[in-house]
């Protein structure tokens, strides 16, 4: 496989999570934003989806102050934006049209309907009413193309570039939304066993569609600890950061099997995977939250890096 | 053009025989079921991602060429006169590139003007004394043909450089089968689906012969804003060999290699489907970034095989074209099968004088134009547009062919108030390698305008699926 085609394919993958995450993201956003709330709350509360979405500062350059309009209209619109939706979806497509000998014909043409109905939609048009179907059906065009994927594809080096992409985003995704709301969950948080505090740690679950199977996995009320457990350390939560590297795991091994040779990012994937794998909740509050997502931030990315140059993503 | 032949109809005398079960089904269909069918099958073509782009116009980047569901129908012993005809053209067209590059016995023997040749922009000096495997250039060609009468088939132009439009003929079949299976009971239509198969043996025969491996095959693209893009990785997917740019492409070592995962890999054939000026640019035009520095060298000493050749623009130049007959008799010693439209040269005054005095009737085409740009159709064009011809014509006569305005055959096509006839042309596609590789059938292009001789896609022409019927 080309250098060039592995690149294109890691970063299809990439490009559809991100956008399937910010499709909840915008979707968490927009109902807090219609809750009656005090003062500035729900400007906070964009300010907060903004960081999450690792989109402020883009945001901050066009616009003066998160409305609910502008933050909508930024985060699914924008083609300024290269992480709007409208831009992950035609990069997506982009690479997969750059590629289209390497994915089978019905991820192809499961990426490529989502892209011509995309482009069929006028921002303008969007109303209230109509942004959760809009959403909704951004989330079902990724599933659909995961599905593809998953059903269609021979599991060789295009489906573990995939893998990679996929897994890589997601992992960065729900690190990122814990470390913007790192203080809502901690134990000394002065607000604690508020109203406000309940819906901050439901949506938080929300952003990462875990509100209903928290209850069924823990058994009880939102606890803070048990928040950060659920989306870092089990094993069960699909986008939880250790669910993400078993993933990524099997698809560096699934590489090594697949060309015959030594894979050189194994030890820094296995080296990430033990690190939550022997760490527990408590411990991880006590050396910190912000600094342990910020150092899983960073290995995160160091991967994604490691496999661009083992690879040969650039020549 | 009120009298030409069609297709089905003949010159009014009742449906001819290869067309009766077709005219037999059409006459028991909707004219709206049809429309419906049209529309299924755009959507089918979208949804697919068969588009192309068409130059200069900014925002439809993206654009379906129109497909017609009529078929065009070619019967099993017209289709035999054709296949030999080509056969033999193409295997001359060959000999001719053969000679020109190497000892030019046609030029010393005066069958042809020297300066046509060796002065000609598509004659790359470069080329002399190399020896492509198998003495072949041009492997993959696609000849344009048109019909006046019954047996009056003529070719208009030869592609000898990097034809397109195969992927069209597959897919127009492909969606025909889907849409109208029964059709094809009723027909006994020759496949055409081996052509990825025959291309891939094709390119096969040509590597080098002292490797001790598989030849290593790769499509070179210049990358998915081109008009062709889709053909370009549709077939790199039937074939299943890699697709690259110029960007994936490196020459180490006196060997073109491709940048993989698993760091460089020897490439033995390539593909390309970008022009010569922009294949090496040490060699050819020297900003391309297209292309790869150093590939004509390892071209050269033999180490990869160019399909094709550089220098293969020679055969379909529109200067040489009217010396093709002659081209002919002179490598095969036979008369040509298929005969060429009479064409006037401009570079030479009693033509130029005489094209000036009847450009209302003729079609003048540039020499090195293509895609149906930079021609005037004289019966359609207005005064004005033949009075600027005729200063751009006075201005460079050498640029310039001309030829009669030939009444195109026409075939019944859906058009908005029913069936219509609209006149049409076929580019069957012949490959050459260890042996000539010829599908029966090819892409009809269809003048979508009532009236118009233009089929080409950039100019509003459409496609038809083609049949060869089986005896």
């Amino acid at each position: 496989m080309l250098g060039r085609t592995a690149n294109d394919l890691f970063w299809l993958s990439r490009y559809l999570e991100r956008a399937e995450n910010m499709a909840r993201l915008v979707e968490v956003g927009y109902r807090i934003a219609l809750l009656p709330r005090e003062g500035e709350g729900y400007n906070e509360e964009w300010r907060s989806t903004l960081q999450s979405a690792g989109c402020e500062a883009g945001y901050l350059a066009k616009y003066e102050a998160p409305t609910t309009a502008d933050v909508i209209n930024y985060l699914l619109f924008d083609p300024d934006n290269p992480s709007s939706v409208r831009s992950c979806i035609s990069v997506a497509r982009r690479n997969a049209r750059a590629q289209r000998t390497a994915l089978t014909r019905e991820m192809w043409e499961s990426l490529n309907s989502a892209w011509i109905d995309f482009q069929a939609i006028n921002p303008n048009d969007v109303t209230a009413d109509q942004l959760p179907a809009l959403l909704d059906w951004v989330k079902e065009r990724s599933a659909t193309y995961r599905g593809a994927l998953l059903n269609t594809i021979l599991r060789n080096d295009t489906f573990y570039f995939s893998q990679l992409g996929t897994f890589l985003e997601r992992a960065d995704n729900t690190a990122r939304i814990l470390d913007v709301k790192y203080f809502v969950l901690l134990p000394n948080y002065q607000m604690i066993g508020s109203s406000v505090d309940n819906l901050q740690w439901a949506s938080i679950l929300r952003s990462v569609s875990a509100h209903r199977s928290y209850r069924w996995v823990y058994r009880q009320a939102y606890k803070p600890w048990k928040i950060a457990d659920y989306l870092i350390l089990n094993a069960e939560m699909p986008r939880s950061l250790k669910a993400c590297y078993l993933e990524i795991e099997q698809a560096v091994a699934g590489l090594q099997k697949f060309y015959h040779q030594a894979d050189a990012c194994i030890p820094s994937a296995k080296e990430t995977l033990a690190m939550l794998e022997n760490g527990n909740i408590d411990m991880i509050f006590q050396s910190g939250l912000h600094e342990f997502l910020t150092d899983f931030l960073a290995r995160n990315n160091r991967l994604g890096h490691q496999i661009s140059t083992v690879y040969h993503f650039n020549g | 053009m009120a009298n030409a032949f069609d297709e089905m109809n003949g010159f009014g005398e009742g449906v001819r025989e290869p067309y009766r079960a077709m005219a037999e089904w059409l006459q028991t269909q909707k004219i709206d079921d049809l429309k419906k069918k049209r529309v299924e099958a755009e959507a089918l073509f979208r949804r697919t991602g068969i588009t192309f782009a068409v130059y200069g116009d900014g925002q439809a980047a993206e654009r379906l060429i129109p497909f017609d569901i009529v078929p065009r129908i070619i019967s099993a012993s017209e289709w035999r006169r054709l296949a030999a005809g080509i056969e033999q053209r193409v295997k001359a067209l060959n000999a001719f590139m053969y000679d020109i590059y190497h000892r030019q016995e046609i030029l010393r023997a005066g069958r042809i003007p020297e300066e046509l040749v060796i002065q000609n922009s598509a004659f790359v000096p470069e080329m002399i004394g190399v020896d492509p495997p198998l003495g072949v250039y041009s492997h993959i060609l696609g000849i344009d043909i048109v019909r006046t009468g019954p047996n009056e088939f003529y070719v208009l132009e030869d592609n000898t450089r990097t034809p397109s439009g195969v992927s069209y003929m597959l897919e127009n079949r492909e969606t025909m089968m889907h849409m109208f299976p029964d059709l094809f009971a009723k027909n006994r239509v020759a496949p055409i689906e081996t052509y990825p198969d025959n291309l891939l043996k094709t390119l096969e025969s040509v590597a080098d012969k002292s490797l001790d491996r598989d030849p290593n095959i790769a499509l070179l693209t210049p990358g998915l804003y081109n008009s062709a893009y889709f053909e370009h990785s549709f077939l790199a997917d039937t074939m299943g060999v890699e697709l690259v740019e110029g960007q994936d492409l490196v020459v180490v070592d006196g060997a073109l290699f491709m940048k993989t995962t698993q760091g460089l890999k020897q490439i033995d054939v390539l593909y390309r489907r970008i022009d010569d000026d922009f294949l090496d640019p040490l060699v050819f035009e020297p900003t391309s970034l297209l292309g790869v520095p150093g590939l004509f060298d390892v071209y050269r000493a033999g180490r990869v095989t160019i399909v094709n050749a550089p220098g293969a623009g020679i055969a379909d130049d529109k200067a040489i074209y009217s010396y093709i007959p002659e081209i002919v008799r002179f490598y095969t010693g036979s008369p040509p099968i298929l005969n060429n439209v009479p064409t006037r040269n401009c570079r030479n005054p009693s033509d130029l004088a005489y094209v000036m005095e009847h450009l209302s009737e003729l079609v003048v085409k540039e020499v090195h134009g293509s895609g149906g740009y930079g021609m005037l159709v004289g019966p359609t064009a207005s005064a004005k547009e033949i009075e600027a011809f005729r200063a751009k014509l006075k201005a460079k006569p050498q640029n310039y062919i001309a030829q009669p305005t030939l009444a195109l055959s026409t075939c019944p096509t859906l058009v908005d108030g029913g069936l219509a006839p609209r006149h049409l042309d076929l580019r069957p596609f012949v490959l050459v390698g260890d042996k000539v590789r010829l599908v029966p059938g090819g892409l009809t292009r269809v003048a979508l305008r009532e009236g118009s001789l233009v089929v080409n896609s950039s100019q509003g022409g459409g496609t038809k699926d083609t049949w060869v019927l089986q005896d």
